[in-house]
Parts: structure tokens; sequence; C-alpha cells
């Protein structure tokens, strides 16, 4: 796969996961406001998927005299073709586990987006713009409640630091490198992944310092799903988010 | 997760563009103001309606009393000469 091809699924991935997620805890929200807050950061995050696998199409050009689609990538692939972080797949668990899955993966995305904007690559630097000010609206909310998880009262606080410490390990791969970003950084089409760990452990470590959580240390970093290799429940995520698409091929409103 | 939050009722207020008043949308339910901004945010801009947003706690509001309202409003009623009904309005003048 052309290295440009498998960085913008990974990205398409990333987001479109991390907004399946989501949507399976609306109803679930501590109030309806939540419940609303909850999916209007899903859909943002749909249309940032919507806008990298369309170029994903482009760029992986006809197959079988066809230019793929977005729904190609969301709906017609296997779960082993899914090249999302780790992070993004966790299951939802309780609020805390929501919260804090949601404010690792916005502040890498946030510095991420506000990066690539620069991107030499002008279909991702025009995504990055958009998607940037849609991030730094996602890092406020959930930063917000981590904050407030973590200084409110006890049992928040438990369940706060215990969801930071249960997530840390998948922290390690959302700033991963192999000969696919070394390729694009190559160009600038990309950037440093250790500078933008550098700006995240920075920001982190403020949030969690303001939320009086304690940083982890970093262990031992589970990784893999940029590669395809995804954890169990990630079936089951597939099987839901496919299983209309793949029952009735070609429906419509 | 399940259980209903206790959170105060804040009343919304947006304004549409610069040069009109904030005026009333509506409730949201928040921990704190920060968190009822943001939720307001959600619910009443999200279509762009608006351009600033105030949120005020509903217990913080002081109502007048509906049982009230003779003595309070119905004296204007035949006061005609305190309505501008006189002047014509310039096409130009928008947002009255």
């Amino acid at each position: 796969m052309k290295p440009l091809l498998t960085y913008t699924l990974r990205q398409g991935d990333r987001a479109l996961i991390l907004a399946q997620r989501l949507l399976e805890a609306i109803t679930h929200a501590p109030e309806i406001e939540e419940d609303m807050a909850l999916s209007n950061l899903a859909l943002d995050l749909i249309g940032q998927a919507r806008a990298l696998y369309t170029y994903a199409g482009e760029i992986e050009g006809p197959v079988d005299g066809a230019t793929r689609d977005e729904n190609h990538y969301a709906y017609w692939r296997d779960q082993h073709d899914f090249l999302n972080p780790l992070m993004v797949e966790q299951p939802n668990g309780d609020f805390a586990q929501i919260i804090v899955r949601q404010f690792l993966h916005d502040a890498f995305a946030f510095p991420y987006w506000r990066v690539m904007q620069h991107s030499t690559d002008e279909t991702l630097a025009a995504i990055a713009a958009k998607s940037v000010k849609e991030t730094a609206y996602h890092l406020r909310h959930s930063r917000s409640w981590l904050v407030r998880l973590g200084d409110g009262t006890d049992e928040s606080h438990r369940r706060a630091q215990s969801a930071v410490d249960q997530l840390w390990r998948f922290t390690g791969e959302l700033f991963e490198h192999d000969d696919v970003e070394t390729t694009l950084v190559g160009t600038s089409v990309a950037f440093d992944p250790d500078e933008l760990h550098e700006t995240w452990r920075h920001s982190v470590a403020e949030a969690l310092g303001e939320a009086t959580l304690e940083m982890p240390d970093d262990g031992v970093m589970q990784t893999g799903g940029r590669s395809g290799h995804h954890s169990e429940s990630f079936s089951r995520l597939i099987g839901e988010m496919q299983v209309l698409a793949r029952a009735h091929p070609g429906a419509s409103w | 997760m399940s259980s209903k939050a206790d959170w105060p009722l804040w009343e919304v207020f947006v304004r549409a563009k610069r040069g009109v008043s904030h005026v009333h949308a509506g409730t949201v339910h928040a921990p704190d103001a920060e968190l009822a901004l943001q939720n307001a945010r959600d619910l009443f801009t999200r279509r762009s309606e608006g351009v600033s947003l105030w949120v005020v706690k509903s217990n913080d509001i002081t109502a007048s009393d509906p049982d009230d309202s003779e003595a309070l409003f119905e004296p204007a009623g035949d006061k005609s000469f305190r309505h501008p009904t006189d002047f014509e309005l310039p096409d130009e003048v928008a947002n009255m």
C-alpha cells in the first residue's frame, strides 16, 4: 500500500472508530446535555473520517474501474484492514473512562491537526484547517470534565485515576512511527511524532495536575492497531457498525 | 452512569449577530457555569445561530409574580401616547 494511503486511512480510522465508541454511549451520559455533547463530538469525528476516506479513494485510484468512496472504507473492509490506534477502540466502561479516553486522544489530535495545517499535501492541510477548530472544542470539553472528575468527589477521583491508569498503556501508539511516517516526514507531508509527543506530554501533565490525578509511568505500551491487530472487543464494534450496510447493500434513506 | 445527575438549571441567552441583543433561547442542565456554556453551545448554536452566549443560573433570576400582572402591566394599556406609533420607520432601519 502507498505510504500516503496507509497514513490517510490511519487517521480516518482513528476518527471513525472513536466516533463509533462515542455513539455507543448515547443515552448513557449523566444528563441529556452530555449526550448531546458526546454526539456532537462523534459527528465532528465522522465528518473528519469522511473527508479522509474520500481522499483515500483518490490516492488509491480506481479499483475494478471505480473509485472507492467513504462507505467502502467504513463498511466494506474487514477488521484487520482498520488501522486505528488501539486507544480509540477501548470500550466505554464508565463515564470517567469515556472522558479520559477522549481527553488523552484530544490532547494528541489538537496539536496534531494544528501542525498538519502546514503539510505539503494540500488536501491534508485543508482537512487539518477544518479539523483543528473542531478538535480545539473537543479538547476543551474533555479537559473540563477531566478536571471536574479528578478534582470532584472521592468516587469520581477514584474512577478517573483508574481510567488514566488503564488507558495509559495505549498512549505510546499515538506517537509511533514506522516506514510510513518516516517517508512522509521526509517530504513534510507529515511531522515528527516525537515532537508531538512532547507537546502532548506537557499538556496532559498540566491537565492531570489540575485534576489532582497522578500521571502514570510509561510502562510497556500496547501497540498493533495501526498495523491491523486489534483487541477482542473490536470485532463486535465493527460488526455493529457494518451490519446494516452489509445486510442491505446500497440502502439509502 | 445511569443515575440522574443533580445539576442546576441555567437560562441561556443567544446573540444572533453583532448589534442585536441577547435573546432568551431556553435552558440547560450543567454542574457549573463553564460546562453550562459548553452545553448551551451544543444545544443552541450548532446550526450557526449565534455569535455570543450568556448563561445565568435560573435560581438567580427574580421573576415578576403572575398575580401582580394587573398592577404591573395593565396601567400602560390606555396610555397610547407612550407608544411611538406615529413615527414611520425608514426602510434602512433593520432589527427594530
